[in-house]
């Protein structure tokens, strides 16, 4: 690569030290999950694009608007007032209930994930500020093994809500992720359970929460925690739904309409509220709190990290 | 009705056929062969013990989806013979692949809801082989409100290989629905048994699983994908269902000893198929007990209980 000297972190080329210390003693944290290079090709237009304008534009390619996948932490960046974000929960990290192994130990998958995003697990969750309003935000990782949820990412959901309602503070929840993390079984499948019994003590308290379903969102996240806001929002072009277009493929052996579970298709469907480009969440999401919590019309002040 | 056997079973297949032969030649015949039907009955039996003290979690699969296994209505028409069918969303439809109403256990009113699959082709494909689509769990809601309402026990039986992954399906919320049922039964002021009778699919077995007791026959199963779908994604084929089967712990007994849940129902030698009234009675027995330490609850306490439960599912580490 032309451009790897300039590179400030490039997981490719870690020397043998880094390789050979356990990713748990690893302080270090890449702040970036996109890969860095002056230059970025756009996946859907295939525009060559200079990075850092790409950055600005919050990785909404300048060209044809695609929304282009991000890490947890950049969306957190991105979503919350500069500075203002305080990681919760953060000390949660998995195990291997039932040593499950397929081509590859369930244990190996984790210290790989773990090495290639700088995560523990596949949520992040903080509290910050949006436009100067105290929330609660949860993030998923999909690098991390598919943004899969399994015990870490349901506790740490579920402890978010709890956050949030103790402390009347909405919460906001970023989801992109393939569904249920197989390698934990049911354990897995019982976090559909936990996430949304903590989100239905959530709405006892009558505290906001606002689903924000990015590209992509299907099986266990989607029937759970993702489809349950009270309002839900997607971004432009999202794959969303509860089965997989493959599966559903081999179930009804047709090819599947263009368009078919994505966002725009689901807004039509009536299953989410709207769509918002992610330049505009900020805003459409703050507003929205403000009434729903009574407050006054947000300030015009603070703007995203990035821009700034 | 005629015995299906499945693979692993063909030692004793075998056995029942000669013994069927015996049987008709019986009769007509001069040598007294009533002690030979016995002599091979006894070895049959013994055979099917063997055989079933041994089975891995493929073959217990493999029983959980038995054609003869008995669903949901054969066992409501032994526990529950008033239990009344009410149907439809009120939305959309009503889907047959999911089945509810109230009816009597042990002289008390309860809410049965349950996944139904079909005995034949036709009713099969009726039934949509157990997979309901989001109108089924919308009705499964409704009753679920309605037992609430009315402060019914709510009983639900759970038998599917997963909710339908279909464009209707997908159309009218899939997702929405299973998430709603799942959001709503955290906290129905009412108590909730929940029962795996034969495959509990995923988040379609889920949808009606929130409970404050979770209780799996013998030879049922419960994952978070069917074996055949882990293998076709984690070991790119399906072929290798049966140590996917292993590696993921779907039988009653693992899933106990993970407390996932609270009690394994023993089957008759053989499966419940080759008993059902005795399965019957012994879900029914476990069900009465299992209300009456539920209902001196008073419904906070019912609550707070259920809400320590699914916020206790997990393992992780902390430091």
């Amino acid at each position: 690569m032309i451009h790897g000297a300039l590179a400030v972190y490039d997981a490719s080329r870690m020397n043998w030290f880094d390789k050979i210390m356990p990713s748990r003693i690893k302080t270090e944290r890449r702040s970036r999950s996109v890969p860095e290079g002056l230059w970025q090709k756009c996946t859907q237009c295939g525009a060559q694009l200079y990075r850092s304008e790409v950055e600005r534009n919050q990785f909404v390619c300048p060209k044809c608007s695609h929304h282009i996948r991000i890490g947890a932490r950049e969306r957190l960046e991105l979503f919350l007032d500069p500075d203002s974000g305080r990681e919760v929960a953060d000390k949660l990290s998995p195990t291997d209930p039932l040593k499950f192994k397929d081509s590859k130990r369930y244990r190996d998958r984790i210290t790989q994930a773990q090495r290639d995003t700088g995560e523990s697990d596949a949520l992040i969750a903080m509290t910050g500020l949006l436009k100067g309003q105290p929330v609660m935000v949860t993030a998923f990782e999909f690098r991390y093994m598919g943004g899969s949820m399994g015990s870490v990412v349901g506790e740490k959901f579920a402890r978010a809500a709890g956050f949030s309602r103790d402390n009347q503070m909405p919460l906001i929840s970023f989801s992109a992720s393939g569904g249920a993390r197989m390698q934990e079984a049911l354990f897995s499948l019982m976090q559909m359970a936990k996430t949304s019994a903590a989100l239905a003590s959530l709405a006892d308290a009558r505290v906001p929460y606002v689903s924000v379903l990015t590209d992509p969102t299907t099986g266990g996240v989607s029937a759970s925690l993702a489809m349950l806001g009270d309002v839900n929002v997607a971004e432009p072009n999202a794959l969303i739904g509860f089965a997989g277009p493959r599966v559903i493929e081999q179930t009804v052996r047709e090819t599947l309409p263009e368009g078919f579970q994505r966002s725009e298709f689901l807004l039509e469907h009536g299953a989410i509220d709207m769509i918002v480009d992610r330049r505009e969440l900020r805003d459409e999401i703050a507003q929205l709190l403000a009434k729903l919590m009574k407050k006054p019309e947000p300030a015009e002040s603070a703007a995203p990290a990035a821009a700034t | 009705m005629e015995q299906k056997f499945l693979d692993f079973e063909q030692p004793i297949a075998e056995l029942e056929a000669k013994i069927d032969e015996l049987r008709f030649v019986g009769d007509d015949s001069e040598v007294n062969i009533n002690d030979e039907i016995e002599r091979l009955k006894t070895k049959s039996k013994s055979l099917t013990r063997s055989i079933f003290a041994d089975l891995d979690p493929w073959q217990i699969a493999q029983l959980a989806r038995h054609p003869s296994r008995p669903y949901a209505l054969d066992y409501l028409k032994i526990i529950s013979p008033d239990f009344q069918e009410l149907h439809g969303d009120r939305m959309y439809a009503d889907d047959p692949a999911l089945i509810g109403g109230p009816g009597r256990l042990d002289g008390r009113p309860v809410m049965f809801i349950g996944h139904q699959k079909g005995r034949d082709t036709k009713e099969r494909v009726h039934r949509n082989y157990g997979m309901p689509k989001p109108e089924g769990y919308r009705k499964a809601l409704r009753l679920m409100a309605m037992a609430e309402k009315f402060r019914l026990p709510v009983i639900t039986l759970i038998d599917t290989p997963g909710a339908y992954p279909g464009v209707g399906a997908e159309e009218r919320g899939q997702s929405e629905a299973i998430a709603r049922n799942l959001f709503r039964m955290a906290q129905l002021n009412t108590p909730i048994i929940s029962v795996v009778i034969g495959e509990g699919g995923s988040g379609g077995a889920l949808a009606i699983g929130v409970a404050d007791r979770v209780v799996m026959l013998q030879y049922s199963v419960y994952s978070v994908i069917s074996p055949e779908g882990c293998a076709s994604i984690l070991w790119k084929s399906a072929e290798h269902a049966a140590e996917a089967a292993e590696a993921m712990g779907i039988t009653a007994p693992r899933l106990r000893e993970l407390s996932l849940v609270d009690e394994v129902l023993p089957e008759p030698l053989g499966g419940a198929h080759r008993d059902l009234d005795a399965m019957a009675q012994t879900l029914q027995n476990a069900l009465i007990t299992h209300l009456r330490e539920l209902e001196v609850l008073d419904p906070p306490e019912l609550l707070r209980r259920r809400s320590e439960r699914l916020a206790g599912f997990g393992r992780f580490k902390e430091n």
